[in-house]
């Protein structure tokens, strides 16, 4: 579903990543792992091209997101079009940024509305169902501001997967919450692994990848230090830098 | 604090300090020359004839000066529509990617904003010297034309002028509400599959609002009297009209005192919208909108309090 081949991010002279090969097959949840500034964020902003990368490849579902290969050449693709590859990527991030101005579940709606410009009453009837799920059917009516962080992101993952994404990208969801909060955004993304969704997950916590990672990714400065199954990564690591890394998180 | 009925008020609970205040002797005097100065402007105000009372009150609602004010209100109306369109083109251009877009914006606001818009007034009512024809089509190509003077009236003149003023200013006003929105909601919206103007115009413009309301209702009252100023271009507005009453009648003062009247009452109007502008825009920004002064009223007035209503929270 995911893979990235020799990925290259410059920001000015500073090389955030140098040179990822990542491959996430359809259904699995890889979690990355690592140090603050080692390029985590970076690396899933580039896998739905909010970045562009200056070198290698990305390829989503078999196709290049921001890119079209024609003739042995790539060619930067359309706004429009590029728009719609990032359509079926959804993205959940660590501030939730939820859209203040419209109420729950006109964000959870908002997507297929302006995007697929499906009908408002279908929209909004999808949306009921997926707030069902993540259990805020009655927080419809609310504003973002007036629900507590961990149903913010419950509300951010309703809104991500009324687009009917086929991969998810998670940038930290549960760093910005109370510890107490934590428990129920990990038991919808739980949920969601179970039924089969692809998942990137960049998280700090350590029990959610051994228990539904498939892979785990340690990455430090720029680079995969380290990856596999996640209960051997994390009993038995390989790496002097993975060892001293799970040594002061857990 | 609402809910507290009148008998409770002056019970006082045990162990609530009861100190006596400070006299402040400076604010008694300070109140004291203010009230002495409000009476001797009253008395003027009512034994000076020079005011004519009587005038002003036979002239408020002339046909003549009721068709200034309207006048005043479409000028002002017009000029803040192009004002807010143009605004939001030149901010949106002003943050383009490409350098001659954003820089074309940067010019405009940078002329509009250097000259007065008197002169820009003139400018417009003058430009049939400049253009005597104007017409649309394709260099060397068809053309379809006609002569400026009949289709830049003196008002048209007035609109434009004031109206792309505006704009300058206003396109500072709206790219300040733009970056105020955090570049998060760009992102998510992005994330969804939106396109750069659905984020524009569905995401951050809506929030920007909070932001630009408030100056925007600032300038649509100064516009209103600045409108005034088309009188130098021979259109007769709600000032226009005075004058020519004024000069008609010997009575400067009474008429230009009836015309400050109206403009004080469409700025209390405009006051009003605003408030209720800005508590639109401010919903979901707060965890609750407050109260509005009508609501705020029937709290407080003790009539409607006395109706069993259900538990006001304030
Ligand atoms: N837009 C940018 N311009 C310049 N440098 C940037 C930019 N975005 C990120 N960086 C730098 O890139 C590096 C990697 O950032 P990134 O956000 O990917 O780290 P991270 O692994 O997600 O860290 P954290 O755990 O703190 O979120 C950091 O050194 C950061 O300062
Ligand atoms: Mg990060």
């Amino acid at each position: 579903m995911v893979r990235a081949e020799g990925v290259h991010k410059r920001y000015g002279v500073l090389e955030v990543l140098r040179g990822i090969d990542l491959t996430v097959a359809r259904g699995e949840v890889a979690c990355i792992i690592g140090p603050s500034g080692s390029g985590k964020s970076t690396l899933l902003r580039c896998i739905n091209h909010l970045e562009k990368i200056n070198a290698g490849r990305i390829l989503v579902d078999g196709v290049l997101v921001g890119y079209e290969e024609r003739a042995g050449r790539l060619h930067e693709l359309h706004e429009r079009e590029v728009a719609r590859r990032r359509a079926e990527i959804g993205m959940v991030f660590q501030h939730f940024n939820l859209f203040p101005h419209l109420s729950v579940l006109e964000n959870v709606a908002s997507g297929p509305a302006i995007v697929k410009r499906t009908p408002r009453a279908t929209a909004e009837r999808a949306a009921r169902a997926l707030l069902e799920r993540v259990g805020l059917a009655d927080k419809a009516d609310a504003y973002p501001r007036q629900l507590s962080g961990g149903q913010q992101q419950r509300v951010a993952i309703a809104r991500a997967l009324a687009m009917e994404p086929k991969l998810m990208l998670f940038d930290e969801p549960t760093s910005a919450l109370d510890p107490e909060l934590v428990g129920e955004v990990l038991a919808v993304m739980r949920s969601l692994a179970e039924e089969g969704m692809t998942m990137v997950v960049v998280t700090h916590e350590i029990g959610f990848a051994r228990e539904v990672g498939d892979q785990l990714v340690f990455m430090d400065g720029g680079v995969i230090v380290e990856s596999g199954p996640p209960r051997a990564v994390i009993a038995t690591p390989k790496e002097r830098r993975t060892r001293d890394f799970l040594e002061a998180v857990l | 604090m609402v809910n507290s009925g009148a008998p409770r008020r002056t019970e006082r609970r045990p162990g609530e300090i009861a100190a006596v205040p400070v006299r402040h002797a400076g604010r008694w005097v300070a109140a004291g020359i203010v009230l002495v100065l409000a009476a001797m402007l009253v008395h003027s105000l009512v034994t000076n004839a020079g005011y004519h009372w009587a005038t002003i009150k036979a002239y408020l609602f002339a046909p003549e000066i009721l068709h200034g004010v309207v006048i005043t209100l479409e000028l002002t109306g017009a000029a803040m529509a192009i004002g807010i369109a143009g605004g939001i083109v030149l901010a949106i251009m002003r943050l383009s990617a490409n350098p001659i877009v954003a820089g074309a914006s940067w010019l405009y606001v940078y002329l509009f904003r250097g000259t007065p818009v008197l002169v820009q007034l003139f400018l417009w009512y003058n430009l049939a010297y400049l253009y005597g024809h104007l017409g649309i089509g394709v260099p060397f190509g068809p053309h379809a034309s006609a002569s400026t003077n009949s289709l830049i009236s003196a008002l048209t003149a007035g609109i434009l002028g004031l109206g792309l003023n505006e704009a300058a200013y206003m396109a500072e006003i709206v790219r300040a509400g733009i970056i105020s929105v955090d570049a998060g909601q760009s992102e998510a919206a992005a994330s969804l599959g939106m396109r750069r103007l659905q984020i524009m115009f569905k995401i951050v413009l809506p929030q920007a609002m909070r932001v630009i309301v408030p100056p925007t209702g600032n300038e649509t009252i100064s516009m209103l009297k600045t409108s005034s100023l088309v009188s130098t271009v021979a259109v007769y507005d709600l000032f226009g009209e005075s004058q020519l009453l004024a000069a008609r009648t010997y009575l400067p003062i009474p008429l230009f005192l009836m015309a400050s009247i109206w403009y004080l009452a469409m700025t209390t109007v405009l006051t009003i919208g605003q408030y209720y502008v800005e508590r639109y825009y401010a919903r979901g920004a707060a965890r609750a909108l407050p109260l509005t002064p009508f609501q705020r009223l029937r709290v407080t007035l003790p009539i409607w309090r006395l109706r069993p209503a259900g538990p006001v929270t304030e």
